[in-house]
């Protein structure tokens, strides 16, 4: 075990933890955001840029600073080592401006995309975004794809993180999209188009940061602060059968699987709860699932303004 | 200056670049002489006593560099030459490799031995097509002659050479996304920690060395480390080549000892002679695009006024604020007639058409960089254009993966830090902008 202190508060974590996990570790403010890192998708990481921290004691054995910014969700904390995140003008000013650089070329069409309420780039446009753009060129634009019958692609509002390549590389048995091109022209694309059809490639949508990964059979049906969050569960021999229920009514709108504070699925057990793409696009019928109780959601979210009661009785029946 | 030539003696050899010949030169001594006489350990201590820097910009000590090399029990360790040459303003080891093919795999054999590595790479960048058959013509040889193989020498040492030609990718020149790339996958520089000499290619320890460090290697074991570091000046010891262009009147690969006079080096008659049709030098990129720019009144003299040497550490006198870097030694010269903003641009177009697109930073920002200096220098921009561009290149600088930003950003701070009258100028002088004739702006600004 090793002793971390990151923004005064120490923190004691096994050797090898990234900063960031030390920091989760103590919850709320100090933990930097992350946009590409996902701690369930082992190789993720250190691409956004928007963790970045301040090392401001390397470790016991060597004090020194470090002279960067360093990613904290890919650099092993060591032990003495003292970080700032939130107590640092440096970072809040280059957070700042990444967020600025994530946001040159996004369409900012948040009143149409379906990721609206539950963006982590609109999350950290709000904490550390400017008001204004200083960005007077045409934004790079690319035409909405399908990849699949049940998946839309807008490359427009995609950040590169490479969640959704990495989901493809751990969860499904042959990847068939990838990054294509080089800088600026960088986009997540299928090669000639060619659908991605596999039994756990919806897990992308539920990885992508942003609204570039669309559920085709939720698309502009309604916004999420609409919604009912139900946690649900069903006897699935391909996946663990625990999702999120979207509901409106008595209607089933979309099935996730559950995210927790951070975005990301959630453990069940040892296992990430990911959920098949039966689960996920063909079960809309509310008799094939049983309702456990609402899904509890972070007040501040703009999804709890909906105040949600339900008038589905729960039919808690025999759960594990 | 009696100026020794250690890699490019031989160069002028009619078939040089045959083995026979360049083995009736005095080629392959190192070989024979490491295989034969020296353990591994004493030649890696050999390369640490010369004081060699690696040459392929970041300067590092390579005998520091191999001796960080994790040497775990039954994993193979690799040597892989970085041949990805693609700096605006640098060309020294295509022409060291095209005239002299020999000494780098003589120095790639050397190398191996002291490493421990039984399959070395060559990384070369897929537009030297003609230069990679020049290689493996010469690997065939050596092959034919006992220097490669099985049992090279009767030493009962096995080496395993080969070319792989990149994409053309200047990325990967980096050397994790040159790892990358030789795995077959796409050119993205890695994550670091952990760094190659511990996890490299396909997760063993492996040694990047650019291609002039390699050859490097052969005159350190034929004559010592010492002997080696008797050259030059301070910790930067040796002979580097230099590839000049530019508006010199002798542009082309020169190879000098550390520690000459840039003002040598520039009006010399042994070297490039002076400006070209008798203009007056205006800046000098001393290092290749990456490094800060110099107005001419930096380039021969430090901001203290003493002599400016070609060494490391006298082209980085003085830090970014009236310094630069050797860097590659890719040397720019620039004559009263040249545009700054323009050169900058082009600068700025090259990067950000060369960013990998991983980390946000250097993906947004190279762009967003490119198409304000396109504004500035096609008579649109304003004012705070130029702020902004200061703006975004330290935003981008330190933030990235790899040092593909930082090499993004410093041209640009420098231009602006330097030349900030010329930008002004393209401001308040749209029309005559378009003109591209205002080199002499500057001159009469800071005469």
């Amino acid at each position: 075990m090793i002793k971390v202190t990151i923004d005064d508060i120490e923190v004691e974590v096994e050797a090898g933890t990234s900063i960031l996990n030390a920091a989760r570790k103590i919850g709320g403010e100090v933990v930097p955001p992350a946009m590409c890192y996902y701690s369930k998708l082992p190789g993720t990481g250190g691409k956004c840029r928007t963790c970045l921290v301040e090392v401001a004691a390397g470790s016991a054995a060597d004090p020194r600073p470090m002279p960067k910014l360093v990613a904290s969700c890919s650099t092993p904390a060591s032990d003495g080592m003292v970080v700032k995140n939130k107590t640092s003008q440096r970072v809040h000013d280059n957070r700042g401006a990444v967020v600025e650089f994530l946001l040159i070329n996004h369409p900012l069409d948040c009143p149409v995309c379906d990721q609206a309420g539950e963006c982590n780039l609109q999350d950290l446009g709000y904490t550390h975004g400017n008001a204004t753009t200083r960005y007077e060129e045409e934004r790079r634009t690319f035409e909405p794809i399908d990849i699949g019958d049940k998946i839309k692609l807008h490359m427009n509002r995609c950040i590169l993180c490479y969640r959704c390549v990495e989901v493809a590389n751990q969860l499904t048995n042959q990847r068939v999209h990838g990054v294509l091109n080089r800088g600026e022209h960088a986009e997540i694309s299928t090669y000639i188009e060619q659908a991605i059809d596999n039994d756990f490639s919806g897990n992308m949508i539920d990885v992508c940061p942003v609204g570039a990964l669309t559920d085709k059979t939720f698309r502009f049906k309604s916004r999420v602060w609409f919604l009912k969050p139900m946690e649900a569960t069903c006897a699935c021999t391909k996946c663990s059968g625990s999702v999120v229920l979207w509901m409106f009514g008595k209607e089933i709108y979309r099935v996730t699987a559950r995210k927790d504070k951070y975005g990301e699925v959630e453990n069940i057990g040892d296992k990430t709860a990911w959920i098949c793409n039966e689960c996920r696009f063909e079960k809309k019928d509310l008799a094939k699932w049983n309702v456990i109780g609402p899904r509890v959601i972070d007040r501040h979210s703009v999804i709890s303004q909906g105040k949600y009661e339900t008038n589905i009785e729960p039919t808690i029946k025999k759960l594990s | 200056m009696n100026n020794r030539k250690l890699l490019l003696e031989n160069i002028d050899i009619q078939g040089i670049e045959s083995f026979d010949i360049y083995r009736k030169n005095g080629g392959y001594r190192s070989v024979e002489k490491a295989l034969k006489k020296m353990s591994p350990q004493e030649i890696v201590e050999e390369v640490k006593i010369s004081g060699l820097r690696g040459r392929g910009g970041a300067g590092f000590p390579t005998g520091m560099k191999w001796s960080f090399l994790a040497k775990p029990e039954g994993v193979p360790r690799y040597l892989v030459c970085n041949a990805d040459e693609s700096e605006p303003g640098t060309f020294k080891d295509r022409y060291l490799m095209e005239k002299l093919p020999h000494l780098l795999i003589e120095g790639m054999i050397t190398s191996s031995y002291a490493l421990g590595a039984n399959l070395s790479f060559i990384y070369i960048r897929g537009e030297f097509m003609y230069i990679l058959h020049i290689l493996e013509k010469a690997i065939a040889e050596a092959k034919a002659n006992g220097f490669l193989g099985k049992n090279i020498l009767g030493s009962g040492y096995d080496l395993e050479l080969r070319v792989v030609p990149g994409g053309g990718a200047y990325i990967c020149g980096e050397e994790t996304a040159l790892l990358e790339s030789l795995e077959g996958k796409r050119g993205n520089p890695r994550i670091k920690p952990p760094f190659p000499a511990v996890k490299g290619l396909w997760g063993c320890p492996t040694v990047v060395n650019n291609v002039e460090s390699i050859a490097a290697v052969v005159p350190i074991v034929n004559d010592g480390g010492a002997a080696y570091a008797q050259i030059g000046i301070g910790k930067s010891t040796g002979t580097k080549l230099i590839s000049a262009c530019g508006n010199l009147a002798r542009p082309g690969v020169y190879e000098i000892e550390m520690g000459m006079t840039v003002e040598e080096f520039i009006y010399g008659d042994d070297y490039c002679r002076g400006i070209a049709n008798g203009k007056k030098l205006k800046a000098c990129i001393p290092g290749g695009s990456s490094v800060p720019i110099l107005p001419h009144f930096l380039v021969c003299k430090t901001a203290a006024g003493e002599d400016r040497l070609m060494s490391y550490e006298s082209l980085s006198d003085g830090g970014f604020a009236s310094g630069s870097m050797l860097g590659s030694g890719g040397f720019i010269v620039f004559d009263e007639d040249q545009c700054i903003v323009r050169n900058t641009y082009n600068f700025a177009r090259f990067y950000a058409h060369e960013s990998c697109g991983q980390c946000s930073p250097c993906r947004e920002g190279t762009g967003w960089m490119e198409k304000v200096l396109h504004r500035l220098e096609n008579g649109h921009g304003n004012m705070r254009d130029i702020d902004l561009l200061e703006e975004i290149n330290k935003k981008i600088e330190g933030n990235t993966i790899c040092p593909l930003g930082d090499a993004a950003a410093w041209p640009v701070a420098a231009a602006i830090r330097h030349f900030r009258a010329e930008f002004e100028w393209h401001v308040t002088h749209p029309e005559e902008a378009q003109k591209r004739n205002f080199g002499l702006i500057q001159q009469m600004v800071t005469a």
